[in-house]
């Protein structure tokens, strides 16, 4: 090969390396070794970790341990949808085109809005492109951002905003949920952008009804992120008037993989669809007629419009939003509906059995679908290590997020977590508190 | 690709159009709790479930089966996108990724019940700053315009903080995309630098520009021609020389690993992109990940929290744990620690293949595409030549504009009758500057064979052009679908499927 080339050495395809740049030693790490030894470590690796299939868990604040079905690996493990890059060849790529084209098309139907993107790398930054979306159309300085947004994304936008010159101010809570009069006396027709979240991060459904209107009322753009799974029998957001609902897709059909990759989804009101950030599919025809699927709207994009581009992302989490939709079909439309269902009615009893514990209060009385805060009476952290030595994992502790809830647990169901589950987080906690000295 | 009727092509029918009101694939686990009612004001809930399909699990699965067959991909042929690093995905690393251990791990475990994946996040950074030649590493960014993201904002809170306002990135117009993309997002200025007539940066165009108000150079080296910067070292002196910082865009490392390193050309900051060079299923577009690296004086700014290890007094294990107390951070771009599934089948790869595997994959990268370069030359030279007449690294750039010329078909006609030969095309139209351009990256776990049949087709292609244009304008003919009305999808967008009750 290097004769066809007409070089006399791999040193001299290398000539362009200036001599003062040239690492002139081999690169510091172990030599390769054989498949079946990196498999052995990788494992003994993992074996190091507790996952959700070595204790029974009830951690959640943004990523679920919902069952993931089989469906979902067979069909992700097809090398046709595993191994290609971005559709840039449509012809060639009507099986990835078609896919986001059904994704998009769920997810509108989940949010209730008319135009959903391909995919958002996930929640937090998605919530953080939303805000710069709305800068990007009204360009005013002031972010209203709810206690109960994720913490997660109220830093995404934080960190991603810092050069926009926008201010971030947080509206506090009331009981759990968003204080509807903080809102109101806050809004004025300077505000940039309003963010909510639909369960709130302590698992509180906010009233939309009576935030969207305050929210909107400076002609602010409302963003709101969502639970995916709760949205089988929550009224949508786009039903209340939202603008922009982004959220997690981990719960779609994505293994906890602890905490990625998996995918933001990302939907808007029409008068959105030409500044959306991200891939968006749309359908077309060829030449002979026949239906077809395309990457739509690219003038909006990076590679076309370089610095004048509505973002910079370049790839959408395309492998994830299949199992986002294999998921959604197996699920269907009456069992979406039926699992949320399921999980309301397990978190209320979660909620009671773990209420009715001496030491253990609800944090809050709204209203909740799958996730539900206590404040216990005990130092949190000695009470999750006790529980965690019976394989038991209580939730989240909220102090680093909260510290004005020092002491408060967020707790999560999935439908893996069965009655006899919840029975025994309750006497475990229980024997925990009890033991625990009080905070 | 599967064989399709005519009947079977023309009926691209969404899941959702073979939905069947009743028909179902789950089963619900049986309500073990006492019912109770009124746990949800009824204000609060959806009135009609939302539509998703109706469908049994035999026909999910036939759907997408049948749905994968429309795709090309790259276990199956040749995929020399320029820009993208399409090298084989071991299978090694699907099994890793999925170990319960890993796929199940629930991201808020306390570290001390998570040390498997903090040690491998550690050993990955570890070895990253190592094939970088930079000290500390970030894995949180998700992807490379992440990366590209975190590093812009990290320059500018490292002059923030010695009090400097300087608003201006430097940007080559040979750059990705993505760069001044993400310059805007940043909420700083573009500033273009030219390439001279080697295709390297344009040296006094540089000095010029660089001045007090620049916060930044944004470069690829090798760049997006494919051709190293020969200037690099005195691009480093005249960026470090205005006060600003270096950031290497590390969509192209696959070209120089063992051979030289970003912070050996002095590099500040860095984003890799583990998804090309350290070989990730791309998944039709996503995951990926875009960890980055930096020098010791921009450390103090890196997103948070940090894998961390942390020696134990009595000679225990060392443990690992998470650092939030960063108070000079930029904060946190996303959710979590960001990809770590893709972390493992990137740390897979680094073991797998050592110091000597990773330095013999980007000596044969570099192998391959000059090898296809003179092949291509032999084959198609008169008609689509070398934009540059200089050994390339992992990538080179043709020009279709002779061809275009002499025969009166454009890079785009050859790319789609490159289909019919079972080969995806290489990235089209890209850099910018070249003419018709044609940006080829065969990556080294191409085969001599592959390059060769590869050469040979673009070479009929030509010769039957020259027969007869037609051939190539009209192409392809054996793909699902042909040419797609793009411009008619644009202009009346169909985003979703419509649905009925």
């Amino acid at each position: 090969m290097l004769a066809a080339i007409g070089a006399d050495s791999i040193d001299a395809l290398f000539a362009d390396v200036p001599e003062g740049v040239r690492l002139g030693r081999p690169i510091d790490l172990p030599a390769g070794r054989p498949e079946q030894e990196v498999y052995r470590y990788l494992r003994d690796l993992a074996a190091l970790n507790v996952s959700a299939e070595d204790e029974v868990s009830f951690l959640g604040a943004g990523m679920y341990d919902h069952y993931v079905p089989a469906i979902v690996d067979s069909i992700l493990a097809r090398s046709e949808f595993l191994t290609p890059y971005t559709p840039y060849q449509p012809e060639v790529s009507q099986g990835t085109l078609q896919l986001m084209f059904e994704y998009q098309t769920a997810i509108s139907e989940l949010t209730g809005l008319p135009v959903s993107n391909a995919t958002l790398y996930e929640a937090p930054s998605a919530v953080a492109s939303a805000g710069w979306l709305a800068y990007q159309k009204n360009r005013r300085k002031r972010f209203l951002v709810s206690r109960g947004l994720h913490p997660h994304s109220r830093e995404a936008l934080a960190a991603t905003s810092a050069g926009w010159g926008t201010a971030i101010e947080e509206i506090p809570l009331a009981d759990g949920v968003t204080d509807a009069d903080a809102l109101s006396e806050a809004v004025s027709d300077d505000v940039c952008a309003v963010f909510l979240q639909y369960p709130n991060f302590l698992g509180a459904v906010e009233d939309l009804e009576a935030l969207v209107p305050p929210a909107r009322a400076g002609g602010a753009t409302l963003i709101v992120q969502c639970d995916a799974i709760p949205l089988g029998i929550l009224r949508p957001p786009g039903e209340f008037g939202v603008d922009i609902a982004v959220g997690e897709g981990q719960p779609l059909g994505n293994r906890l993989d602890y905490g990625g990759p998996s995918f933001g989804f990302f939907a808007a009101r029409e008068e959105y669809l030409r500044r959306m950030p991200g891939r968006i599919a749309g359908e077309t025809t060829d030449v002979d007629g026949r239906r077809g699927f395309v990457l739509t709207l690219q003038t909006r994009e990076q590679h076309i419009r370089r610095e004048k581009a509505t973002h910079n992302i370049t790839t959408a989490q395309t492998l994830n939003a299949l199992a986002g939709i294999v998921h959604l079909s197996w699920l269907g439309r009456e069992g979406l509906v039926e699992l949320g269902e399921l999980l309301l009615q397990r978190t209320a009893y979660a909620r009671a059995a773990l209420s009715a514990i001496e030491g253990v209060e609800p944090l809050h009385s709204q209203p909740v679908v799958r996730e539900f805060a206590v404040a216990l009476d005990a130092d949190v952290a000695a009470v999750i290590e006790r529980c965690a030595a019976d394989g038991v994992n209580p939730g989240y502790p909220l102090a680093r997020d909260y510290p004005e809830y020092e002491n408060g647990l967020l707790v999560a169901l999935t439908e893996q977590r069965s009655r006899a589950d919840i029975d025994r987080l309750a006497s475990t906690l229980q024997a925990a508190v009890r033991e625990a000295v009080p905070a | 690709m599967i064989t399709e009727t005519a009947q079977q092509r023309d009926r691209a029918r969404t899941i959702f159009e073979k939905s069947q009101r009743g028909r179902r694939a789950f089963v619900a686990p049986k309500a073990d709790v006492p019912h109770e009612e009124g746990l949800l004001p009824e204000r609060f809930r959806r009135s009609e479930p939302a539509r998703l399909p109706e469908i049994a699990e035999p026909e999910i699965v036939r759907h997408y089966n049948r749905l994968s067959k429309r795709n090309f991909d790259l276990d199956t042929g040749f995929y020399p996108l320029g820009s993208c690093t399409m090298k084989h995905n071991p299978k090694l690393h699907e099994r890793v990724a999925a170990l319960p251990g890993n796929a199940r791990l629930h991201p808020l475990q306390h570290p001390r019940r998570a040390q498997g994946a903090l040690r491998l996040m550690w050993e990955l950074q570890s070895a990253l700053a190592e094939i970088a030649g930079l000290p500390h590493v970030s894995l949180q960014p998700s992807a490379g315009s992440q990366g590209e993201l975190a590093g812009v904002l990290l320059t500018r809170a490292y002059h923030e903080d010695r009090g400097e306002h300087r608003t201006k990135v430097i940007t080559p117009d040979t750059a990705h995309g993505t760069n001044p993309a993400t310059v805007t997002m940043a909420g700083l200025q573009v500033v273009k630098v030219g390439t001279d007539d080697r295709g390297g940066v344009d040296i006094e165009d540089l000095k010029e520009k660089a001045g007090d108000d620049v916060a930044c150079l944004m470069l690829t080296n090798p760049n997006t021609l494919g051709l190293f910067d020969t200037r690099i070292e005195e691009i480093e002196r005249i960026v470090h020389g205005a006060g600003a910082t270096l950031y290497y865009d590390g969509a192209n490392l696959n070209a120089v690993m063992g051979r030289t390193r970003p912070g050996d050309m002095g590099f500040d900051i860095v984003h890799y992109n583990l998804h090309k060079t350290f070989t990730q299923p791309h998944g039709g577009g996503g995951p990926g990940a875009g960890p980055i690296a930096v020098s010791h004086r921009i450390e103090p700014f890196l997103p948070r929290p940090q894998v961390v290890r942390r020696e134990s007094g009595d000679g225990a294990r060392p443990e690992f744990d998470l650092d939030y107390d960063r108070p000079k951070s930029i904060g946190r771009l996303r959710g979590f620690q960001g990809n770590y599934g893709v972390f493992v089948r990137s740390y897979a790869y680094i073991l797998s293949l050592g110091a000597d595997g990773l330095q013999e994959a980007s000596e044969t990268a570099v192998l391959n595409a000059n090898y296809l370069m003179a092949r291509l030359a032999e084959t198609a030279g008169e008609h689509v030549p070398a934009a540059y007449e200089r050994t390339c690294m992992h990538e080179f750039v043709l020009t279709g504009g002779p061809m275009k010329r002499a025969l009166g078909i454009r890079t785009l006609d050859v790319a789609k009758r490159l289909l019919d030969y079972g080969f995806h095309p290489p990235t089209v139209y890209f850099p910018l500057l070249v003419d018709e351009a044609l940006l080829i990256e065969p990556t080294e776990t191409e085969t001599r064979e592959t390059l060769d049949a590869f050469a040979e087709a673009i070479g009929e292609i030509l010769a039957e052009a020259a027969e007869d244009p037609e051939s190539a304008r009209n192409a392809p003919y054996t793909t699902p679908v042909r040419r797609l009305d793009e411009a008619g999808a644009a202009k009346r967008p169909v985003v979703r499927q419509p649905l009925g009750a």
